[in-house]
């Protein structure tokens, strides 16, 4: 850069101006990307969160056209429609959904926490050489599929599934429990979905903790309890606040859990939103759906991305 | 001061089983014998050779690594270079936009996410089949890969580059020379998540997909939904023991690697 300011003026513009010319292709190309498959999207689920429903194909009017210009765009902003809105309000279905789905998911994400505490404080604990490989089979349950480990959960929990087998074998019970399509399957589905996304970041956390602030503590006299929940439990809260919410946010929205454990009463917003497009082809109710759901998310969704970038700069 | 006694063992050991006694339970019922899928009937492979005749399930299987393929590949170029331009470009007009496009498809729902790019394609009249999956696919996982891959150039020693530029090089021949053998780890690690990922994804799939178009999850979406089913285990063992074999090859791969480097940098030293 030096030797470029000290050259006559006639040979740096050029350099420059490519310089510049390239910056603005390296955004440009993946901002146009993000652009088409995500704002310009978005922005159709917005409109037809507006439109009327109707039956033909597609099953919503006004169909805008993108080629007609200002104009058309204009008009249709006056053909507004906030009918869907107010039917969210006065169908009960919508309410419960949503309210349910964050208290199955809200319920999940405090097991999961309680359940991966002590898993990531023990794999912090753990001798140095094995926390690599600790880590690893953390993580590999995540590479194998989603849906797979899902359906597993149905061979255990059926009526005449493993659990069951298991736990008349021991003469726990005499009858077997109906675990399976029940609003407890999908929260033992989804704690064990999940799992791995709350240990990850708590493990990192208490991994980077400086052992020497516990060692002070207990020479001035403190118990290990004690200084359990007044040092360990307060530096690790980072860890704590981005696994609930790498946990909740999705959860909430989940469709394969609660459709494949979950029993038919089972209420989450993910699935009515499913049945609302596949079934009711209602399309302007599904994009209300969505557009309530992710205004609904987004002060999680703002508390993580703040969360990320304080990570970010913790990093740097 | 550290203490790692029996009670941490033990947790250990609970939680590992609870993450790999369902997986196991499938492998094992792969290998029944009796069509009924709780009750052991002896052992046998007669559902691995069910599944070889299952020409649905194979075609899904190759439409399903067809996408992830291609997906991954499009999105580790592009995530590559959301994540220069994060890393690198400091504070542009439209950061705030940009960052957060880049973030909306790892925090929103599926099925948002789904609907979305379904709604797009029908508003441009965009038939649907194996490119508007796999156009979903490289938005959804480019993200990912721009994560992996940011975090690799902001641990990133910037003298190498400039140390390049100052004897010469122009900035192009630098980035392929110096900065992408050095980040290549990260790519290769982001192009493996993006790969995984398509392969894993049911839900924006199922929007965008057409007829001719359907992937290995949906294909065994619809079998489950009927019951759990013998065939779907095996094709679910074989899916792990893949899986399983990729990641530990990827791990010796990397671990060799960094101890390879870590000689390099000891033999450099002064």
């Amino acid at each position: 850069m030096a030797t470029q300011r000290n050259a006559p003026p006639g040979r740096n513009t050029r350099p420059a101006r490519n310089v510049r010319f390239g910056r603005l292709a390296l955004i440009g190309v993946p901002a146009l990307w993000l652009t088409l498959f995500v704002a310009v999207p978005f922005a159709i689920v917005m409109r037809i969160s507006l439109s009327e429903s109707v039956i033909a194909m597609p099953p919503y009017e006004p169909v805008f056209d993108l080629s007609a210009g200002f104009a058309a765009l204009a008009e249709a902003v006056g053909q507004l429609d906030f009918d869907k809105y107010v039917f969210l309000t006065t169908d009960p279905l919508y309410l419960d959904s949503y309210l349910s789905s964050i208290r199955i998911a809200g319920l999940s994400t405090a097991i999961i926490l309680a359940v991966g505490y002590p898993i990531a404080y023990a794999m912090a604990r753990a001798p140095k050489r094995v926390q690599p490989l600790l880590v690893m089979l953390v993580v590999l349950p995540f590479w194998t599929s989603f849906l797979i480990r899902v359906y597993a959960w149905m061979g255990i929990l059926a009526r005449d599934g493993f659990l069951n087998q298991a736990l008349t074998g021991l003469g726990l019970i005499s009858e077997p429990l109906d675990i399976l399509s029940t609003d407890t399957a999908v929260m033992i589905g989804i704690v064990y979905s999940y799992l791995p996304f709350m240990v990850l970041p708590l493990y990192a956390s208490l991994e980077k903790m400086d052992d020497s602030l516990l060692e002070a503590a207990a020479d001035l006299g403190c118990p290990p309890w004690q200084a359990f929940w007044r040092i360990t439990v307060p530096l690790s809260l980072p860890g704590v606040v981005a696994g609930c919410l790498l946990v909740f946010i999705p959860a909430v929205g989940e469709f394969v859990i609660p459709d494949l454990l979950g029993g038919s009463d089972t209420l989450m917003i993910g699935k009515t939103l499913w049945s609302e497009f596949f079934s009711n082809r209602d399309w302007p109710v599904a994009s209300a759906v969505a557009v309530v759901l992710l205004v609904a998310l987004l002060v999680p969704i703002g508390i993580y991305q703040h969360m990320q970038a304080r990570q970010l700069e913790a990093d740097r | 001061m550290k203490r790692f006694g029996a009670f941490h063992i033990a947790v250990l050991v609970a939680g590992f089983a609870f993450l790999y006694v369902p997986i196991l339970l499938v492998v094992i019922y792969s290998f029944n014998a009796s069509r009924l899928v709780t009750v052991w009937a002896g052992f046998s492979t007669q559902w691995y050779a069910a599944l070889l005749n299952n020409s649905q399930l194979l075609d899904a299987a190759r439409v399903s690594l067809m996408v992830a393929a291609v997906s991954a590949t499009i999105a580790t170029v592009l995530g590559t270079l959301v994540a220069i331009v994060l890393v690198r470009f400091g504070r542009f007009r439209g950061r705030l936009v940009f960052s957060s496009l880049v973030y909306a498809p790892l925090v929103m729902p599926e099925v948002i996410t789904g609907l979305s790019l379904l709604l797009l394609y029908v508003a441009v009249a965009f038939d649907r089949g194996f490119w508007t999956v796999t156009l979903a696919h490289v938005t959804f996982t480019l993200s990912f890969v721009a994560i992996v891959v940011q975090s690799r150039l902001i641990s990133f020693d910037r003298s190498l580059e400039e140390a390049a530029q100052d004897l010469g090089c122009p900035p192009a021949e630098t980035f392929f020379r110096i900065t992408l053998p050095i980040i290549l780890p990260a790519l290769i690690a982001g192009w493996l998540l993006a790969f995984t990922l398509s392969l894993d994804d049911l839900v924006i799939a199922s929007f965008t997909s057409g007829p001719g178009a359907t992937t290995l999850p949906i294909q065994i979406y619809s079998a489950v939904r009927l019951g759990v089913s013998p065939e779907i285990n095996a094709a679910s063992t074989i899916l792990i023991g893949l899986v399983t074999l990729a990641v530990i090859a990827f791990s010796l791969a990397t671990k060799r690697s960094e101890v390879e480097r870590q000689r390099a940098e000891r033999r450099t030293a002064p």
